[in-house]
């Protein structure tokens, strides 16, 4: 069908375009939170993600402290270069930079270019050229504690990992630098009670069991439900159907209370049964519509030959169904990840109980909504296991998106 | 004891438990209480087979039973009660709400997302599904919008947060207009229109969704309607709109109820970029902003988001009920 009538090559290209266009338009965003979380986060603030690639002019300050003053006639002098004083050392370690500006008040950091004569406050001059070496000449002896000198560089693209170590440990590079000190191996920081970590963990243990648990309950009721003859079958069926789409909310207040008063309360356990709960419906939907359609004379002559009905279950159905139940899975296991109201209601609140997204969502965007490195970093660590089973098993989540909704 | 340990422990009981039961009352109803031998072995074997759908339905029904049906009941009773629970207030609760400009704000928006979002994912997703359709890299294309619907709804929203970022150094939106001299803005906080903002994130997560089911059902239409088409001059237009929409019209409805149903669901985007403010409370965060504080009026929100779901459920069920005949 390619070579059709009414298929010519210019509505082709722009087919091709628009396809393009529409790609990169669903893209940008999640690329602009992974490139931004791998990027330093000074930088961050300093241009777009977009200019990730490209040097980026920061400003920072130090004082003239690598060199001691000497005398030259009736002259102080102080001849150093940037790079080697004491404050601006850490930020250049291995990096190559370019000085553009520099000055001497914090208000104008870099007022005067690089290699042209700047004033100081007391009356001497400064000159810092863009290689960093610089030349401060005054009139009265300096204090010992240097010349605070202000000063503009573009520095090279810096992609670290120090977000990502940042948010797993809850601790910045310093502190982690300090603990390492102390003798903290690296897992030790890792567990450490604050860190999210501790919440990428939480997350894996209310998704597995909430997975694993719905799935066989379901298959059992499927298979009542497609290959068992009883009275009330399709008034069951229809429940089931009419049970997918209650909204959760009704169930929040109500189960609460119940887990309250059997002494649940807000716990993992809570949070498992109320998965599980909400999650049948769509399991058993999705497995009843795919046993229906596995072939009659199997189970026929598996009936004739004598097998019961659990025999037929578990040695015939289930390992036939089993692209039905790797779609539920993927299904319950995406929604159990990403889901945050569940988790915010059946949870307890405190940091070492919340999942990934409610920590997202009630801590980090409040306490560091403007520490953009670090909240992509969480999110991105957050994104990646779901986005990583998407690609893996998009074959059985098309399959389960097709069984539920086209019929 | 850590909850990882309790999670294996969990994992273990469950599916241990599950097949325990099923086995065990399975071996319980057919040597014990119905045994097939003796006088009445044909008439046991009968009963047996009519019980057995029942044991093997009943931990589901039960679960179900708690967990979905029990709540809908209790919602209402509780909506019916007083912030403590201890007084019968009647309709007090649905009075206090149809009188709060709040409330009036989250039926309208929820209303408006009811009505855009869908419209407009199953748009996007139809133009996708039929562009995509005979590309030689559509299938990457389609992988590539369909991701969002990996990502969680909080997530998308960090995603989007760093889209509209009032700082032009990290929003991509501000950044275009300070290119062309404009002043950068903050979309969630214009009013009415940032409603439309919020809609969008939801709009690139289920685009995805709706393109998958549609291109499957372009791809079942037969040949010989488009072929037919084709021979009598249609251009490729005519061929879209009046050839294949009207044959995947019952797909596209199903693709538009089963948004809509999400859409009334979803608190986390609105929870997450606005908590609600700057008008763009919808009827799931406005209850959130009750849950833990006053459990009659959080009920009767969630009361009035039943009933508003009720319709799309009832069409459902008939649908799911012709399929069976």
């Amino acid at each position: 069908m390619d070579n059709i009538a009414g298929q010519n090559s210019r509505l082709k290209w722009a087919v091709n375009v628009t396809v393009a266009l529409l790609v990169v338009a669903w893209l940008i965003p999640t690329v602009g939170l992974f490139v931004s979380s791998f990027r330093d986060r000074d930088q961050i603030t300093a241009s777009g993600w977009w200019q990730a690639p490209f040097a980026v002019e920061l400003t920072f300050r130090t004082r003239a402290d690598d060199a001691a003053p000497r005398q030259e006639g009736d002259l102080w002098v102080v001849e150093g270069n940037i790079f080697a004083t004491s404050e601006a050392r850490a930020s250049f370690e291995d990096a190559e930079a370019e000085i553009t500006g520099f000055g001497v008040r914090g208000r104008e950091p870099a007022i005067y270019p690089a290699g042209t004569e700047g004033e100081t406050r007391d009356g001497g001059t400064l000159v810092v050229n863009s290689d960093g070496s610089y030349r401060y000449e005054t009139s009265e002896q300096p204090d010992d504690r240097g010349l605070r000198i202000y000063f503009a560089a573009n520095t090279p693209p810096d992609f670290t990992m120090d977000n990502y170590l940042s948010i797993l440990t809850a601790q910045d590079a310093e502190e982690r630098a300090e603990s390492r000190a102390a003798g903290d191996g690296f897992w030790e920081m890792l567990f450490d009670e604050e860190g999210v970590f501790r919440n990428f963990v939480n997350t894996f243990t209310v998704t597995i069991p909430s997975t694993v648990i719905p799935i066989l309950i379901a298959a059992f009721a499927a298979y009542a439900l497609a290959w068992m003859d009883f009275p009330g079958r399709g008034l069951l069926i229809a429940a089931i159907v009419g049970l997918l789409v209650v909204p959760l909310q009704l169930a929040l207040v109500p189960l609460l209370n119940l887990h309250n008063q059997i002494g649940i309360g807000q716990s993992f356990l809570g949070i498992w049964m109320a998965h599980t709960g909400f999650g049948l419906p769509l399991a058993i939907y999705l497995l009843r519509n795919y046993m229906v359609g596995l072939p009659r004379d199997i189970i026929e002559s598996a009936k004739v030959d004598g097998a019961t009905d659990f025999q037929i279950f578990t040695k015939i159905i289930l390992p036939l169904s089993f692209p039905a139940l790797a779609s539920f899975a993927i299904f319950q296991f995406l929604w159990t990840w990403n889901d945050l109201l569940v988790a915010k209601v059946f949870l307890p609140s405190d940091d070492a109980s919340k999942v990934m997204t409610v920590r997202i969502a009630d801590d980090l965007l409040g306490s560091r909504g403007g520490d953009w490195g670090i909240l992509a970093a969480a999110a991105f660590v957050s994104i990646a296991v779901p986005v990583l089973v998407f690609f893996t098993m998009q074959r059985y989540l098309v399959r389960g998106l097709l069984a539920g909704s086209v019929k | 004891m850590s909850p990882l340990l309790q999670g294996v422990i969990t994992i273990l009981v469950g599916v241990f438990g599950c097949v325990g039961y099923f086995y065990v009352a399975n071996l319980i109803l057919d040597k014990v209480i119905f045994p097939a031998r003796g006088p009445h072995a044909g008439r046991n074997i009968n009963r047996a087979t009519a019980v057995r759908p029942w044991l093997f339905l009943l931990p589901a029904m039960a679960a179900l039973g708690l967990y979905l049906v029990y709540p809908v009941i209790g919602s209402f009773i509780r909506s019916l009660y007083n912030r403590a629970g201890d007084e019968f207030i009647g309709f007090g609760n649905y009075a206090f709400l149809f009188g709060d400009s709040e409330f009036q704000t989250a039926l309208i928006n929820n209303a408006l997302w009811a009505l855009v979002v869908p419209a407009a994912a199953t748009f996007f997703g139809l133009v996708v599904a039929q562009l995509t359709d005979r590309l030689s890299w559509g299938n990457i294309a389609k992988s590539l919008i369909f991701m969002p619907m990996a990502i969680s709804f909080v997530g998308a929203s960090l995603i989007w947060k760093f889209v509209y970022a009032g700082d032009p150094d990290i929003g991509i939106i501000n950044a275009v207009r300070d290119v062309i001299g404009l002043d950068p803005v903050d979309p969630v906080q214009i009013p009415f229109w940032n409603n439309f903002f919020l809609m969008a994130i939801l709009v690139w997560i289920q685009t995805g969704f709706a393109m998958v089911i549609l291109s499957a059902a372009l791809r079942g239409i037969p040949e010989e309607t488009i072929e037919a088409a084709i021979i009598d001059g249609a251009n490729p237009f005519q061929l879209f709109f009046k050839i294949k929409v009207p044959q995947i019209m019952g797909t596209i409805v199903v693709v538009w109820t089963t948004i809509t149903i999400l859409v009334l669901k979803v608190f986390d985007i609105v929870y997450t970029m606005t908590g609600g403010n700057f008008g763009t409370q919808i009827l799931p965060s406005y209850m959130m902003s009750f849950m833990f504080r006053d459990d009659g009026r959080a009920t009767a929100v969630a009361v009035v988001i039943m009933v508003v779901v009720l319709p799309v459920m009832i069409w459902n069920i008939r649908q799911a009920q012709k399929e069976m005949r």
